[in-house]
C-alpha cells in the first residue's frame, strides 16, 4: 500500500506539513517495502484549484491513503471519488512519526463529505 | 463612442459619476449604460425598472468515457484545477473552469467535449425613454466575471453612445471593461489610498492604450498630491466634486445630484464635453 504524506521538505525525516494542496513536498511511502519517494509539489504558489490537482498527483503515484493536517472541499470531493482515504496528523513530528502513528491506528480519518 | 468609468480603489464614486453622466446625456440623446461591476452591480438602484434577463453561459468540459484512457493530460494542463483525473474516473469542478478549452486541445483521444453552463445573466431595462440600462450579474460563487462583462457589452453594441461602469481593482474584469473603449474616466478621492490605486488604474489604461482623464470626488480642496500626479502623467482633470453633506444626502437616498441639485446637470454636461475632447472622436 502506498501512503502519501504532506511534508515541508524531502525525505521521511522532514516535518509534516498541515496544508494539503500547497504542501511543499509529498512523500510517498510503500508500506510493504518501506521505500519512499519525495515529490516536490509544483502547486505551492499556484493561484487556486490546487486541491483537485494534488489529488490527481496522489492517484498518479497509486496512493490509497494520505496523511495531512486538513483538506479543502474540492480536494475532499476528489479524494472521496478516487477512494483515497485521508487521515489527520496534527502533531509536529516527522513524516516517519506520522506514518508510525497511522500504522498504530492512532490517526482519525478526515471527513470527506 | 464608448466611455469606461474605472477607479482602482473601490468606493470612490464610479457609479455616481456613471449614473449622473448617463442621466444628463439621456436628456438629449440615446444612451446605453452598462454595469460591468458584475459581482455587485448597483446602477439599477439609481434607475429602477422591470428588466428582461438574458442568461449567460460559458463552455465547460464533458468527458466521453468511451474514449477516455485516464491518461491525466487534461488535469495536468488545467491550471485552475477544474479536472481531477483518477484511476477510473475524471472528476469535474465546473465552477473552477475558466473555459479556456485547453483540456479538449491536449486530450490525445478527443475525449473532452464542451457543454454550456449558466454562470450569470444580463438584465436589460429602459427606465428612462432614452436610457437603456444593461446590468451584468455574475452568479454567486462563480469566477468568470469577464464572460458576463463580454455579454453585457455585446448587448450594448450598436448604441451610438455607451458608458461602461467598471468594477473596482485592476484585474481581468476591469481590463475586459476597458477593451474597446474610446476614453476612460478614472474616479479618485484625495486620500493616500485613492492616489495609490489611481496610479495603478492609470497604468492599466495606458497599457490598454485608452486615453484617460481624472474625476476627483469628495475633494476637501487639498488635492495637491493628486494634482501633482496628474500633471506628471499628463492626465487631465475632467471634473472635481467637493466633499459636501448636501451631495452625500442626495446620494444616500439613491438620488441623482444632476437631477436633484441645481447646477450639476451643467457640470456633468461639461464632463462629457471634456471626455469627448479627451477621446478625440467626433460626435
Amino acid at each position: 500500500m502506498i501512503v502519501g504524506i504532506t511534508a515541508r521538505a524531502a525525505g521521511t525525516d522532514a516535518p509534516v506539513e498541515q496544508r494539503f494542496g500547497r504542501a511543499p513536498y509529498f512523500v510517498f511511502v510503500d508500506t510493504e517495502t518501506g521505500k519512499s519517494e519525495s515529490i516536490k509539489n509544483p502547486l505551492v504558489d499556484a493561484a487556486g484549484g490546487v486541491g483537485p490537482r494534488a489529488v490527481q498527483m496522489l492517484a498518479e503515484h497509486d496512493a490509497t491513503v494520505v496523511i495531512t493536517g486538513q483538506v479543502g472541499g474540492n480536494a475532499a470531493r476528489a479524494l472521496e471519488a478516487g477512494g483515497i482515504k485521508a487521515y489527520a496528523y496534527r502533531g509536529s513530528g516527522s513524516v516517519a512519526d506520522a506514518l508510525a502513528e497511522y500504522t498504530a491506528g492512532n490517526l482519525k480519518p478526515l471527513p470527506l463529505s | 463612442m464608448k466611455i469606461a468609468i474605472a477607479s482602482g480603489k473601490g468606493g470612490t464614486g464610479k457609479s455616481t459619476v456613471a449614473a449622473n453622466l448617463a442621466f444628463t446625456l439621456a436628456r438629449s440623446r440615446e444612451v446605453a449604460l452598462v454595469d460591468c461591476d458584475v459581482e455587485e452591480p448597483n446602477l439599477h438602484l439609481f434607475f429602477p425598472g422591470s428588466a428582461v434577463d438574458v442568461p449567460v453561459t460559458t463552455p465547460v468540459p464533458v468527458i466521453d468515457l468511451a474514449r477516455c484512457t485516464f491518461c491525466g493530460e487534461c488535469g495536468k494542463f488545467c491550471r485552475f484545477g477544474a479536472l481531477s483525473v483518477l484511476k477510473d474516473r475524471v472528476i469535474l469542478f465546473p465552477e473552477l473552469c475558466h473555459s479556456c478549452g485547453g483540456c479538449s486541445l491536449v486530450c490525445p483521444q478527443g475525449a473532452v467535449g464542451e457543454v454550456p453552463r449558466t454562470v450569470g445573466r444580463v438584465a436589460c431595462s429602459c427606465s428612462l425613454p432614452a436610457l437603456t440600462l444593461i446590468s451584468g450579474v455574475l452568479n454567486e460563487g462563480e469566477v468568470q466575471a469577464p464572460a458576463i462583462i463580454r455579454a453585457a457589452k455585446l448587448l450594448a453594441e450598436g448604441h451610438p453612445l455607451t458608458l461602461y461602469d467598471a468594477s473596482p481593482g485592476i484585474a481581468c474584469p476591469v481590463i475586459e471593461t476597458l477593451e474597446g473603449s474610446d476614453a476612460c474616466v478614472l474616479v479618485t478621492e484625495s486620500t493616500p489610498f485613492g492616489l495609490h490605486d489611481l496610479r495603478l488604474a492609470a497604468e492599466v489604461a495606458e497599457r490598454v492604450g485608452i486615453p484617460a482623464g481624472v474625476v476627483i470626488n469628495r475633494s476637501d480642496g487639498q488635492d495637491e498630491a493628486t494634482l501633482d500626479f496628474c500633471r506628471e502623467r499628463g492626465l487631465p482633470i475632467l471634473m472635481t466634486v467637493p466633499f459636501s453633506r448636501e451631495i452625500a444626502a442626495v446620494q444616500n437616498r439613491g438620488g441623482l445630484i444632476c437631477r436633484d441639485l441645481p447646477g450639476w446637470e451643467e457640470r456633468f454636461a461639461g464632463l462629457f464635453d471634456a471626455i469627448v475632447r479627451l477621446a478625440g472622436v467626433s460626435q
